[in-house]
């Protein structure tokens, strides 16, 4: 059986060494982003997020709560780890506006997690409200990094209105289910000139390790740390998950054939 | 409730003296201004206009800051 698609996990990857991920001129060495969401102690948070080796993390904007123990801004000034603000829990461009300013007047920072969901149950992206907020975003100056269908018009949408990333699910938010649409994630990819982030659905490190291998620029993730058993052993599967899907991609991997291919050979093969 | 004005603060009625500005308000919630956003009526009041920005009766505010977010 010959390849059903070409190119899916083959191409050949640019980079030296150091090999950074730039968003928007900003480069990191790390290309995992791990979410703040989901964590029942602040203080296993820190070490979960300490252990990933992330540099940016996903905070939410909600009323204030003048009792909260310990505090979120603290643990980020603490580790030096640059927030991103997100509009969660936003269902129409209006709203996840009005959030995105919220954030940006938090938090000091023009760079924007925009979510856009269509409903509580899927939590899937609203691709008609999402596009139309990312247009208002970039026009307001965001910085805007856009949750996403693994839709590849969708992502080029996206592109052609500003985004400075797309960020394509694997599987519905917190649902563990990893990448359900190989072949899709694989053509955005291809087609994308900004980086690609794989957000949501990843369960655990190898589904980390395959969307790197498919070729995505970085992995959003949250749940799959902050609610393992183990959070700080989760967080560091997941850097070195992350960081061998990119080694692996970079190192081109072999073609897939149906049949077997001899890597001992036949010659001299004794007569017994 | 002689002269003084009633606003929803994060969906709670208050009752702030005239002349309440969005400053003196989070001021007087005792809340850590740092890493702080507040939106009066749905508009975003931004840091340097706290001090000026005076609140109305039947004002909606909403004080909002960072918390665990995916």
């Amino acid at each position: 059986m010959a390849e059903p698609v070409t190119r899916i996990d083959d191409a050949p990857v640019p980079g030296g060494d150091d090999d950074p991920l730039v968003i928007a001129g900003t480069s990191f060495r790390s290309r995992l982003i791990v979410g703040t969401g989901g964590a029942p102690h602040l203080g296993e948070l820190e070490q979960a997020l300490v252990a990933s080796g992330t540099e940016m993390t996903t905070v939410a904007l909600r009323r204030v709560d003048p009792g909260a123990p310990g505090s979120l801004f603290e643990l980020l000034a603490r580790t030096g780890i640059r927030p991103l603000p997100n509009t969660a829990g936003c269902f129409t461009a209006r709203d996840a506006l009005r959030t995105a300013e919220l954030g940006r007047e938090a938090l000091e920072t023009d760079w924007l997690k925009l979510e856009v969901v269509a409903d509580e149950r899927t939590l899937l992206p609203d691709p008609v409200e999402l596009l139309d907020a990312a247009e208002q975003a970039v026009d307001a100056g965001f910085v805007v990094l856009a949750y996403t269908n693994d839709d590849p018009v969708l992502a080029r949408r996206l592109e052609d209105v500003g985004v400075a990333a797309v960020m394509p699910l694997g599987a519905p938010i917190g649902s563990g289910m990893g990448i359900r649409n190989p072949y899709n994630l694989a053509m955005i990819v291809e087609a994308a000139s900004v980086p690609v982030v794989l957000d949501a659905g990843v369960g655990t490190a190898s589904d980390a390790a395959r969307a790197m291998a498919l070729g995505c620029d970085a992995v959003l993730l949250a749940t799959a740390v902050t609610r393992a058993r183990h959070p700080v052993r989760m967080a560091a599967a997941m850097r070195h998950a992350v960081e061998a899907g990119r080694l692996a991609r970079r190192a081109g991997r072999i073609p897939r054939r149906l049949y077997a291919e001899a890597s001992t050979s036949f010659e001299g093969l004794a007569e017994l | 409730m002689s002269g003084g004005l009633d606003v929803t603060v994060n969906g709670d009625r208050h009752t702030v003296a005239p002349g309440t500005t969005v400053a003196a308000l989070v001021a007087e919630l005792g809340i850590e201004a740092r890493g702080v956003a507040v939106a009066v009526d749905g508009e975003v009041v931004t840091r340097r206009r706290w001090a000026e920005r005076a609140l109305a009766s039947g004002e909606h505010v909403e004080v909002l800051s960072i918390a665990q977010g995916g």
